[in-house]
């Protein structure tokens, strides 16, 4: 099994070495690649788009040609984890929390809209401990760093975390999307959640 | 070109993000205990509990984690919302807000301190990246008013006149991550330990001139492949030189490189020059007075965002050389016509 991770920007190693430990404790036969080029995207049998600042990565990717591509590949149902800003990517609707309305090019593949930073600035990034039934019952440290929250656009999309009233993880078809940084922990289901996706 | 590029290609470190931050908070856990008693003046991290069923903020997870987000990108130096605009547009991942670029700095002198509020107030408002601002070296009272602001991260900068000629900032008082300047191992982990979640290179800013940023960021990385080789009761003695703790001086020779994230800054002006940088090992760059003192900012822009995060792949670089063209980049400033006392670089050791 070959995980890709767009490696452009952001917080791309920390989802390798989660990736390698998975592997490794999990006895899975698998492969981490960055995927910059086509010809990487093609290797592939998952990609994990990782946080970093949406704005950047949505403009490297279309300078190096693979939005398309990645757009693509997905639609046909290529599994996806998005984590922040790779969230961010996949959603048919995006907004700032303050600036509002702002043009941004994503890969629209995902019938959820997010609000960037919806928790306000740096200084009120924080972390706390969420539910996800989805995985079991023991709780999950959700890192949350200028996090973006979902709304749901289409029926076919399932909650799988909320914190209050507002939708942190969600999952449709073969996409999860979630606001918080699983790789910031040592925590590996919702990885391990995504590789089970890959396989089937 | 083959062999070395293929050397510092793979940034993987082995040592997990969860790992790196509980090392901080162990070796706070003595200190704690004092503080407990009453005995401790309060000089590092506190640690939250294991569970935590409302959210808690400024964790060393949340400063540190803040520039693993930044990585592989360019942070660019604004003086107002015009500029900040084009740095968005360019693919910034954050911006600087100053009152004046530090090659202006130069020009100027006198003293130079914190950016007006109110204009930083105005770049956070316009536009959807971080901001962050700067505060003269050991000036607590900027940093709060920045910190009650909401800036992202705050840069204790030597490109303003230092506050405090041998002390900085405790920065473990802050929930607002920092940003510090270093020249080599021993500066940038004495500012890791007073609380520094991102490391950046001092260079020789305002210049144009790359030279400085190469020779702090190739003594950042050689003296952590000097001390590997290291037995261990020398290393113990680097540590004491250096004035830091050999656990922290441990941890870095384990992962091999900085615990934190380590960009290049100072007198970057050109695509090549970031990529070059990042070719030694920076994790991604800030530019300043390269940028909005060239005669083409947005195109230079767009060609260092690019150059940075595609910096191993030589097609991709030479593409955004050409982007910009030499004729129009700054005219930079020569190292060695500056007298001593114009080093900013040797503020705040």
């Amino acid at each position: 099994m070959k995980i890709g991770v767009l490696g452009f920007q952001g917080g791309i190693y920390e989802h390798v070495n989660m990736l390698k430990r998975l592997f490794s404790e999990e006895k899975y036969s698998g492969e981490v690649l960055l995927v910059r080029r086509e010809r990487e995207l093609n290797k592939v049998d998952g990609i994990i788009l990782p946080g970093g600042e949406s704005t950047t990565i949505g403009i490297i990717m279309d300078k190096m040609g693979l939005t398309s591509e990645l757009r693509d590949k997905i639609r046909d149902g290529l599994p996806v984890l998005g984590v922040c800003a790779g969230a961010v990517l996949m959603a048919k609707k995006v907004v700032d929390k303050i600036v509002g309305e702002k043009e941004q090019d994503t890969l629209s593949v995902m019938d959820i809209g997010v609000i960037r930073n919806y928790f306000g600035r740096q200084v009120e990034s924080f972390e706390v401990d969420l539910h996800i039934p989805e995985i079991d019952e023991k709780a999950f440290r959700g890192v949350f760093i200028r996090a973006p929250v979902f709304e749901i656009l289409n029926d076919n999309v399932e909650i799988l975390a909320k914190l209050g009233k507002v939708n942190v993880a969600a999952l449709q078809n073969s996409m999860i999307a979630v606001a918080f940084h699983p790789e910031l922990t040592n925590d590996y289901r919702i990885h391990l959640l995504f590789l089970k996706m890959v396989k089937r | 070109m083959e062999r070395p590029l293929k050397f510092s290609c793979d940034r993987y470190y082995s040592v997990s993000f969860e790992d790196i931050v509980d090392f901080f908070y162990r070796l706070a856990e003595l200190a704690d205990r004092l503080r407990e008693e009453g005995r401790f003046f309060e000089y590092f991290p506190r640690k939250p509990g294991d569970r935590l069923d409302i959210p808690v903020k400024a964790t060393v997870r949340v400063k540190h984690g803040f520039p693993i987000f930044q990585k592989g990108g360019v942070c660019m130096d604004v003086t107002n919302v015009e500029q900040a605009y084009i740095a968005e547009e360019a693919g910034a991942v954050s911006v600087m807000v100053l009152d004046k670029l530090p090659y202006d700095v130069r020009k100027t002198g006198g003293v130079a301190r914190m950016a007006d509020p109110k204009i930083i107030e105005n770049v956070m408002n316009s536009i959807t990246i971080p901001v962050m601002a700067k505060v003269r070296i050991g000036h607590y009272t900027e940093a709060m008013i920045l910190e009650r602001l909401g800036v992202d991260m705050i840069d204790e900068s030597e490109v303003l006149t230092p506050a405090d000629e041998v002390r900085h900032i405790n920065k473990w008082l802050f929930k607002v991550p920092f940003v510090n300047g270093a020249r080599d191992l021993g500066e940038a982990l004495r500012r890791i330990s007073e609380g520094a979640s991102m490391i950046r290179t001092k260079g020789e800013a305002g210049t144009g001139n790359v030279s400085e940023a190469v020779k702090h960021m190739r003594k950042i990385m050689g003296g952590i492949k000097k001390i590997r080789n290291m037995d261990m009761e020398d290393r113990i003695r680097r540590a004491r030189e250096m004035g830091i703790s050999s656990e922290l001086l441990d941890l870095t020779i384990r992962i091999g490189r900085l615990p934190v994230v380590n960009f290049a800054a100072g007198g970057i002006a050109t695509p090549a020059d970031a990529a070059l940088m990042m070719w030694l090992g920076a994790d991604g760059v800030f530019v300043g007075s390269g940028i909005f003192k060239s005669s083409d900012p947005l195109e230079r822009a767009k060609a260092i965002v690019l150059a940075t995060s595609m910096w191993s792949d030589p097609d991709v670089v030479l593409e955004a050389q050409k982007m910009i063209s030499e004729s129009k980049s700054m005219v930079g400033i020569d190292i060695k016509s500056l007298k001593p006392e114009e080093m900013l670089q040797s503020r705040g050791v």
